[in-house]
């Protein structure tokens, strides 16, 4: 199906504003003003804004360690975003959480995750509450090319197989495990390839092509609604930075780095091609950058204004009870 | 009252609740028309039919557990059953992880309905992989709810309450106290969680036990009331919540306190219960608080030496007359 103008600007402002959330994190980490560990997405921003594109509201997703991307493109506040990254009461987990656990519940976000793979099961486990609940929402989840090699891939997905449950298997194939490169931990030319292990569709995809991602989440989406089952996308994609923020990445060949960031940049090369269709103007590229700036820096405003996480309502979510209710 | 296998409670708890609430379902390795492999679940496909109520699982314990916390994040209610309580180590992330942090990782954004039903224990001769007590493990992780029913009135009791908390919990049972008789009232009941039973009322000596243990105290009691002894019992019934309060009234009334468990003694949780005695009655106690717990080895094979290694009535007996 082809896109409209207006669908392309909107990938696009997708993927500006997860980069831009970014790049602010970083800045805000150097001020010492976020702590614990920053793991980016910056470089593989295509893949959460192609595939959450293609959701509806009441859909799901599943996020993991390296989560923004996934969280801004499903619709959450940014202003919320950072709030949680600075610790404060506004945070989406109150401070509790950190980068690793942003979650929306009501967004149905069900959590970034800190643990590879974990969020797989999840995943599976909303798709199996959809069927269920005899509703025809699908579930996203997202997870890396480490994640593959774990356990909790293998038994999410085969459940998901074998019980025809709504969900896309979406792997960012950011080729590294921390240091460890996917080609030396795994014996596949292409992830997607594991899908037949499962009888499920696996298709591989340019990671950075936001265009290419969303037609290939269009078909599994599709095939997930009409209750045909699960699929698995492979997104070939490249973090430009190292696995959490201060990790310098040096473990990977300079010339491979700088490919990846200055051939295959996704929102340079779709903005490029935007103005060279004339989808749109330089001018309105400009302002789709300002208004976007003046977002992130609001949020970030929002953030710094915000109360300090509460010290003595720590222990008040540990435990549900009705009171709370 | 009508009696009714330690089993057989497990099926009717589960069995009101999903009449009860269609979003409770069941999950876990042949619990479908196996009904589990002690009969715990016998007879629930056959009323409910087979997916979505009653589903068989594929033999993948993490599995089992992250979809029934994804299953709950999306508005159902599980009963996920791993089969022994050995094979949870399998599924350790999920539990204590992901279930149990859910809630307050997301600043209590999340619900976590999860029920994840076990069984432990010694005494079939299945050795080191199939008969350990781990409740001490779960008890240590913050978010978990623990429960360790000791007869059929309480088993059924606090599952229905189990299904019904929107808390993660560990529900487990004993695999020698299925075959267990006890009496239940006919009309609806629930037994709620954090409140503990005094299995019997005494004078001398406070014991503090739970799951199959209560069973071994009792008859120990009754042994030693033979030579003027006065024994209460004390069933936490689940240890995490924990009712203390019920624990110290009995230490302040009888003075001495026997802690008794089947789970190894290093790191088991009669270590924790002694410790709070410590600390809340240390000036009403007339002896040190005394554990006996099973001995720090896995669990042999050959009945003889698995006996040696669980407690008995008879070292229960023994334990009391040495806090005398």
């Amino acid at each position: 199906m082809k896109l409209t103008k207006k669908e392309k600007i909107e990938l696009y402002e997708h993927m500006y504003r997860i980069r831009s959330f970014e790049e602010q994190c970083i800045l805000l980490s150097r001020k010492g003003l976020i702590g614990g560990s920053l793991h980016l997405y910056i470089g593989e921003e295509a893949v959460a804004a192609g595939a959450i594109s293609v959701l509806r509201p009441d859909d799901y997703i599943a996020s993991t360690h390296r989560g923004h991307g996934h969280c801004i493109a499903k619709g959450a506040n940014m202003g919320r975003m950072f709030a949680e990254l600075l610790g404060k009461e506004a945070g989406y987990n109150r401070g509790r959480g950190g980068s690793m656990h942003i979650a929306d519940v009501g967004l149905r976000v069900l959590g970034a995750n800190g643990i590879v793979a974990a969020g797989i099961p999840i995943a599976t486990g909303a798709a199996l509450a959809v069927k269920y609940q005899g509703g025809d929402q699908v579930v996203l989840s997202f997870f890396g090319d480490g994640a593959s090699n774990n356990g909790a891939f293998h038994e999410g997905v085969n459940f998901a197989a074998s019980w025809k449950l709504p969900v896309v298997y979406i792997c960012e194939n950011n080729q590294y495990a921390i240091t460890m490169s996917i080609k030396n931990a795994c014996a596949l030319h292409t992830l997607s390839d594991r899908a037949a292990g499962y009888g499920i569709p696996g298709v591989c995809v340019d990671g950075n092509d936001v265009v290419a991602v969303r037609e290939a989440a269009v078909e599994a989406i599709k095939r997930a609604r009409n209750g045909d089952g699960p699929s698995f996308i492979e997104c070939q994609t490249y973090r430009w930075l190292g696995h959490h923020l201060g990790d310098d990445g040096k473990y990977r060949p300079p010339e491979e780095v700088r490919y990846w960031k200055e051939e295959r940049d996704p929102i340079a090369t779709f903005a490029k091609k935007m103005l060279e269709e004339n989808v749109l103007t330089q001018k309105k590229l400009d302002e789709v950058h300002k208004t976007i700036d003046e977002e992130i820096a609001a949020a970030v405003q929002f953030a710094q204004d915000s109360e300090p996480a509460s010290v003595e309502r720590l222990l008040e979510d540990l435990y549900y009870s009705p009171a709370q209710a | 009252m009508r009696k009714i296998l330690y089993r057989e409670a497990v099926q009717e708890a589960i069995r009101e609740e999903m009449r009860r609430d269609p979003t409770v379902f069941l999950m876990g390795e042949d619990v479908g028309t196996r009904g589990g492999s002690y009969k715990a679940t016998q007879g629930l496909q056959e009323e409910f039919g087979e997916a979505p109520r009653v589903y068989n699982t594929p033999i993948s314990e993490l599995g089992i557990i992250g979809l029934a916390l994804g299953a709950g994040l999306a508005g159902l209610k599980p009963i996920a059953e791993i089969m022994y309580i050995d094979f949870s180590t399998l599924a350790m992330d999920q539990i204590v992880n992901q279930c149990a942090k859910f809630r307050f990782m997301t600043g209590g954004q999340a619900i976590v309905p999860v029920v994840i039903r076990t069984q432990g224990g010694a005494g079939r001769g299945i050795a080191a992989q199939h008969s350990q007590s781990l409740e001490a493990w779960y008890a240590h992780v913050p978010g978990l709810k623990v429960v360790m029913p000791s007869t059929p009135y309480d088993c059924k009791g606090l599952l229905k309450s189990a299904i019904r908390d929107l808390n993660p919990i560990m529900f487990i049972e004993h695999k020698l106290l299925y075959l267990t008789e006890g009496e239940i009232p006919e009309e609806e009941y629930t037994v709620p969680l954090g409140v503990a039973d005094v299995k019997r009322e005494g004078t001398d000596v406070t014991i503090i036990a739970w799951s199959k243990m209560v069973l071994h105290a009792l008859e120990a009691a009754e042994e030693l009331a033979k030579d003027g002894i006065s024994v209460e019992v004390v069933d936490p019934r689940t240890i995490s919540p924990l009712d203390l309060d019920t624990i110290i009234n009995s230490v302040k009334k009888t003075n001495r306190a026997l802690v008794v468990h089947e789970a190894c003694r290093t790191g088991g949780f009669g270590g924790e219960v002694t410790s709070l005695i410590m600390e809340r009655a240390f000036d009403y106690l007339d002896a040190p608080v005394k554990r006996i717990t099973g001995l720090d080895t896995p669990i042999p094979y050959a009945f003889h030496l698995e006996n040696a290694v669980i407690p008995h009535t008879e070292d229960i007996v023994k334990g009391v007359r040495e806090l005398l």
